[in-house]
């Protein structure tokens, strides 16, 4: 009798899988601009940590919002990060709205209807598009779906030690890879053993998490994909980048070198980063780090430009990684109408931005708000302002696999850089990195 | 059943009835089959917390995970059947299967029976008397206690090459070219097994049960015969806790094969937010770190769980190939072994 138990509950576990799995895929979005008053309470989930300043600024926005829609409250729950939201979707019982802190899922977020498609409330409230620099297109829809709205975003760009480089008779930051070459030579030391002292600028993978294959890509202008679809990453113009790379690696000794100088660096949110201390002379950040450096480095001398491009590049200089929170409204919302409301407000209202922007020290997501006079940031800002706003700005392709391309190149550049790959085998190896980057998407569209 | 009074008076009536109900020596057999075939909802009922939970959290989600294994599945979309597809994939494109596979081979094959050699020495230390032993027995667990991410996180610090206590330790006792640990790929392993042997308290403390029930006598009978002390732990000791070393070894490989929360956060923590995977050069990529990669942040739940499934039956045969083997080598002293 047990065997018979046991296999009838293993038979209705199939039928129950085979009948639950998964939702409807498709969003169904019907949208209005709600006029119904019926007083609703709305949660807000984002990866922001509970308590301290943080959860009172926001309260305070919440607030706001709730003076001019009086009927809605806003409750925000806080370290719901994209796999609590995925988990709260797929298990019924979604926020209202959902902020993501990466577009990294947007891909599949909106492809898979798991954000509500925004178009219709767009369309239905006008709202002008244009309102949001063109960067924000990169990482805010995917396949023509405008699932999301921006609120608050990033840029990265180049952080540089003012008085080593009035030191070392430079005068302004460096534009090209050139440059960046050239300046990296004059601010390196080297110490008796071979060592390094400090070093001008290191093109590592790894180094603090920052620098990376999308700040390559950017540089030198890399496609990551072809017309096709299929990876670009074996394209003579990642070869090129990929040797710069060896070049400087070469430069400063040797990988071994490298990591030795590396590890011996501070914590990269201490007082002891190597950029704070001087170890490092110029640095590839977020505008974030600006804040920072006046926490912990205040005596620190320092300024901020868009980061360097290829010579061959060059029109593109200005421009720069960017990315961002998405805000959405999670399939099976309650209620989505007073859903689209928050998000529109969080997104397009100029006072809301400039307060969140003054406080949190990121960037506006609206060109109102990035010219706003009531902006009050330090001028390192400045130039994190013009990179996201700069048309040819970018955040890295959204697809429905997230960053799994960007993950197989970075493992493959850690051991590039490492010299475990020989320099004369490059384009097998990048042929071979490519075909790999295709037969992981096919786990997304097949054969 | 209910909890209340009169609930708890109708069961110790029931229990009146049924032991009334036993039968007389002699005819004990004939009526105590009776009595059960007449009651088997009580049993069912009791049976069915069990039961139920052991349906929901482990059948039901054991078969949602085959069937998936056979899906392309995002957990945001309804499956679709691709049949064998993930399989053959896994074992023929996936770029990092095999490094997965090989790193999480590594932990198995040397850091179980380094785990298990470590346990044991340090038990048998532990059993000989003298002062203070409370304190030093206290001192080797108190570290288990600690939560994975917590102490993982500590050890980063800890061997960071150039700042860290422990390289700045080494080189003052005259290495003066210290591993570089979790920015090695050669040493971050190793330096993950440093970490798991420094935690290696809970483990030890079933040591230290088993060999405080060797029976004395054996020692001293031996003794008698002129064994001398590493004849006495040959002999003696490790027949009698082989059990607690089969036990290790079972749950060693089987926790070696899920090994996830401290390689996952060392490299997290030695790379930041950089694009690679088992920071340093996929050397601290293990099969669960893969699989929860390809579940968790690229949406692949249906590949996923194929790995899942390969991973089950995997252990399945490793613990199996075990207790297979445990015939020629662990001794029961009630001179019994596994039932089969």
């Amino acid at each position: 009798m047990r065997a018979k138990l046991v296999i009838a509950i293993a038979a209705a576990a199939v039928l129950v899988v085979a009948c639950t799995s998964g939702g409807s895929g498709a969003p169904t979005t019907q949208a209005s601009v709600s006029i119904d008053t019926t007083p609703v309470t709305l949660s807000f989930w984002s990866d922001f940590s509970p308590g301290g300043d943080t959860e009172a600024q926001l309260q305070h926005v919440f607030d706001t919002f709730h003076a001019q829609y009086p009927w809605i409250t806003v409750k925000p729950v806080g370290n719901k990060d994209d796999q609590a939201i995925v988990a709260a979707i797929n298990g019924g019982v979604p926020p209202d709205v959902a902020l993501s802190f990466s577009p990294d899922h947007i891909g599949k977020f909106c492809s898979s209807g798991a954000f509500n498609d925004l178009q219709p409330y767009i369309d239905a409230s006008n709202v002008d598009m244009t309102q949001f620099p063109p960067s924000t297109q990169t990482y805010t829809q995917f396949d023509g779906i405008q699932c999301s709205l921006p609120m608050l975003a990033d840029a990265y760009g180049l952080y540089y030690n003012t008085d080593l480089f009035a030191a070392a008779g430079i005068s302004e930051p460096p534009a090209t890879i050139t440059q960046l070459t050239a300046d990296t030579k004059a601010l390196t030391e080297f110490n008796p053993d071979g060592s390094i002292k400090r070093a001008g600028y290191i093109p590592w993978n790894g180094f603090y998490g920052e620098w990376g294959m999308a700040a390559l890509a950017q540089s030198f202008g890399c496609p990551w994909f072809n017309e096709d679809g299929t990876s670009a990453v074996n394209s003579d113009c990642w070869q090129q980048a990929f040797a710069w790379q060896k070049e400087m690696v070469d430069f400063y000794g040797g990988p071994d070198n490298i990591v030795n100088f590396l590890s011996g660096l501070g914590d990269e949110w201490s007082p002891d980063n190597g950029f704070h201390t001087g170890q490092v002379a110029m640095m590839y950040d977020g505008e974030w780090r600006v804040d920072s450096i006046g926490d912990q480095a205040p005596k620190l001398s320092f300024a901020t430009a868009p980061f360097p491009v290829a010579d061959a590049n060059s029109d593109q200089y200005g421009s720069g990684v960017i990315g961002g929170n998405l805000l959405g409204i999670p399939k099976g919302a309650a209620h989505p109408d007073d859903s689209w409301l928050l998000i529109h407000y969080l997104a397009t209202d100029t006072p809301t931005l400039v307060y969140l922007v003054n406080n949190f020290k990121n960037l506006p997501t609206t060109n109102a708000s990035l010219e706003s006079p009531k902006l009050d940031l330090p001028d390192q800002f400045t130039p994190f302002f013009a990179i996201f706003a700069d048309p040819n700005s970018s955040f890295p392709p959204i697809t429905g696999s997230g960053n799994l391309y960007s993950d197989l190149t970075g493992t493959w550049n850690a051991k590039w850089q490492a010299g475990k790959v020989a320099a004369g085998d490059i384009g097998a190896a990048l042929d071979e990195l490519a075909q790999q980057i295709d037969e992981q998407s096919q786990l997304d569209t097949g054969p | 059943m209910s909890a209340t009074p009169a609930g708890g008076a109708a069961i110790a009536s029931r229990a009146g009835e049924i032991v009334g109900a036993l039968p007389p020596r002699g005819s004990r057999r004939r009526k105590r089959s009776r009595v059960a075939r007449t009651d088997p909802w009580t049993v069912a009922i009791l049976m069915s917390p069990w039961v139920i939970g052991f349906a929901l959290f482990l059948i039901y989600p054991m078969v949602a995970s085959l069937f998936y294994s056979f899906t392309r599945y995002d957990i945001l979309s309804p499956p679709q059947w691709v049949g064998l597809l993930n399989y053959r994939y896994m074992f023929t494109k996936d770029p990092y299967f095999w490094t997965a596979v090989g790193n999480t081979v590594w932990m198995i094959v040397l850091g179980v029976p380094i785990k298990v050699l470590f346990s044991v020495v340090t038990a048998v230390i532990l059993t000989r008397p003298r002062k203070g032993l409370r304190v030093y027995r206290t001192m080797v667990f108190l570290p288990s206690m600690v939560p994975a991410v917590a102490a993982t996180l500590g050890f980063v610090f800890l061997m960071s090459p150039k700042n860290g206590p422990i390289n700045q330790l080494l080189r003052l006792i005259g290495i003066q070219h210290p591993p570089a640990w979790f920015f090695n790929p050669t040493w971050s392993k190793p330096a993950l097994l440093v970490l798991a042997l420094w935690g290696i308290g809970d483990g030890m403390l079933v040591y230290l049960a088993g060999l405080l029930d060797v029976p004395r006598h054996l020692h001293e009978a031996a003794s008698i015969e002129g064994a001398g002390a590493w004849q006495r732990f040959r002999y003696v000791t490790l027949p009698m806790i082989s059990p607690v070393i089969f036990f290790s070894l079972v749950t060693g490989v089987i926790d070696s094969f899920q090994y996830f929360t401290e390689a996952y956060v060392a490299s997290s923590a030695a790379s930041g937010q950089s694009d690679i995977l088992g920071t340093p050069q996929g050397s601290t990529l293990f099969y669960s770190t893969w699989l929860y990669k390809q579940g968790f942040s690229y949406f692949h739940m249906g590949y996923a769980s194929a790995l899942a499934w390969i991973l089950f039956a995997v252990t399945m045969a490793c613990t199996l190939v075990i207790i297979k083997t445990s015939n020629r080598w662990v001794f029961y002293q009630g001179g019994g072994g596994i039932i089969r």
